[in-house]
């Protein structure tokens, strides 16, 4: 293995990582937003929009990431509407990630007891404050390990972004490969990269865990 | 009867195909007054449909003379008239003893906190918990979680307390220090629906007893202690009957 060939090539990494983790962050965001507001729909069986929230959820969980990054970024133009690649990423990110974010958070409500949601309405609150003070934070400190879960695993889906010429990691290593040959190198720093990546997303995802269950679990 | 502060006329509720309350009238005035009868036989449920957690299939629930309906504008307003006691406690697992108290005081009556905070001391202090406000209701034993229960409906100032078989889930020690608070409650002149099994304090704090079976109102008495004596009614006797050995 060629160490310096690799310190040759850490500029190009680090800039590809700060792209990954750029559109890979504002994906994942917009996919926690999405996933919020269709469980909010989902569980309070709001008519109509909760039809259109499953077939939107269906729809996402049920295709392939790289065809709906292909479709966002290939076929959109023949429509006549031209979205940038690094907005497809973050779309094609949050949509499908909104539709996992949404079960999990879903799941998290369903596992409320209806009673807790009784209780804050014997105490004169509206079905709303009830579900806004008393369920739904209860929901969110539940569906953590499966929101950690979906995030690493939507910021590890980054890597089928080279395929629209997204600069990213992935994109990076292959294009290096292509260029230079030193595959074992440039592959051996690509793992190294997502690893820089993802550690850090799963252990600050624990600390979150800890602190939002600390209430109801206990340390 | 006219001006009975809770007045309940012909309550049916039904599930599916069962009828589990059945044109049940019951007025209360004050003081309190225990409902009593075997399982199924439909305490319960007359205490969430007061309280309108139930949809209902006939008849009403009056309040001061205003319907307590659960599609009612002013449902929130009512219920905070009408304190509740579930037997699971159903504290907020994810607040403070102290934030638990202090929800409904401060976002439903928009009270000012430093005023919200002081009363829910003093409360909690009267229910021998004070030291306890800043731990979670996990860290709390049964019988302590159902006094901070208490503190939270009481909070609230409501004109009638209703009591849901409140120590069926607690060990027979806690049952008596929850029982206490309860007593006190009614020595100061609150007025309470009970629903219990706990058949001496049912005796012990009674103004009222009614004994209920199949959604109707078998016997009531005004004489409680004369009712756990000699019950008029065979099924009455039956039932008490069970708690001797």
């Amino acid at each position: 293995m060629d160490v310096e060939v690799m310190r040759s090539y850490l500029p190009l990494y680090r800039d590809a990582l700060l792209l990954t983790l750029r559109i890979g962050w504002q994906g994942v965001l917009l996919a926690l937003f999405i996933g919020v507001v269709c469980a909010v729909i989902l569980h309070l069986r709001l008519p109509v929009l909760r039809q259109i929230t499953a077939a939107y959820i269906e729809f996402f969980r049920n295709t392939p990431l790289l065809v709906q990054l292909f479709f966002l970024y290939f076929a959109l133009p023949k429509l006549g509407v031209r979205v940038g690649a690094a907005l497809c990423g973050v779309l094609g990110l949050g949509l499908l990630g909104g539709a996992y974010m949404a079960e999990t958070i879903r799941g998290g409500l369903e596992s409320i007891a209806s009673i807790q949601s009784e209780s804050a309405q014997s105490l004169g609150m509206t079905r709303m404050q009830a579900f806004r003070y008393v369920i739904l934070p209860q929901a969110v400190s539940r569906s953590v390990p499966g929101l950690v879960a979906n995030v690493i695993f939507l910021l590890k889906e980054t890597s089928v972004f080279s395929t629209i010429s997204l600069m990213d990691l992935m994109f990076t290593a292959k294009d290096l490969i292509g260029m230079y040959a030193k595959t074992l190198e440039c592959l051996t720093l690509l793992v190294v990269f997502y690893l820089i990546m993802l550690l850090p997303v799963s252990v600050l995802g624990s600390l979150v865990e800890r602190r939002l269950r600390h209430a109801e679990f206990g340390p | 009867m006219g001006n009975a502060l809770l007045e309940i006329k012909g309550l049916k509720k039904a599930y599916g195909e069962h009828l589990v309350l059945d044109g049940l009238d019951l007025a209360v005035d004050r003081g309190e007054v225990v409902v009593i009868g075997p399982s199924g036989c439909g305490k319960s449920t007359l205490l969430r449909c007061v309280n309108a957690l139930e949809d209902i299939q006939g008849g009403e629930v009056r309040l001061n003379g205003e319907l307590v309906r659960r599609d009612g504008k002013n449902i929130s307003q009512m219920r905070q008239k009408i304190g509740m006691v579930f037997q699971s406690y159903d504290l907020f697992p994810h607040k403070t003893i102290l934030e638990n108290i202090l929800l409904a005081p401060l976002k439903v009556q928009k009270r000012p906190r430093p005023e919200a905070e002081g009363e829910a001391l003093e409360l909690l202090a009267r229910v021998g918990l004070a030291d306890r406000r800043d731990d979670y209701p996990r860290q709390l034993s049964g019988g302590q979680k159902q006094r901070v229960a208490i503190v939270r409906a009481l909070i609230m100032h409501p004109e009638i307390l209703l009591l849901d078989e409140i120590t069926a889930a607690l060990d027979p020690e806690m049952v008596h220090e929850v029982l206490q608070v309860v007593l006190g409650l009614a020595r100061s002149g609150s007025t309470m629906l009970i629903v219990t099994h706990e058949m001496a304090f049912a005796r012990a704090i009674a103004d009222r007893v009614v004994f209920l079976e199949d959604g109707h109102i078998v016997e009531e008495s005004r004489e409680p202690k004369a009712f756990f004596d000699r019950p008029a009614t065979e099924r009455a006797r039956q039932f008490l009957r069970t708690f001797e050995y």
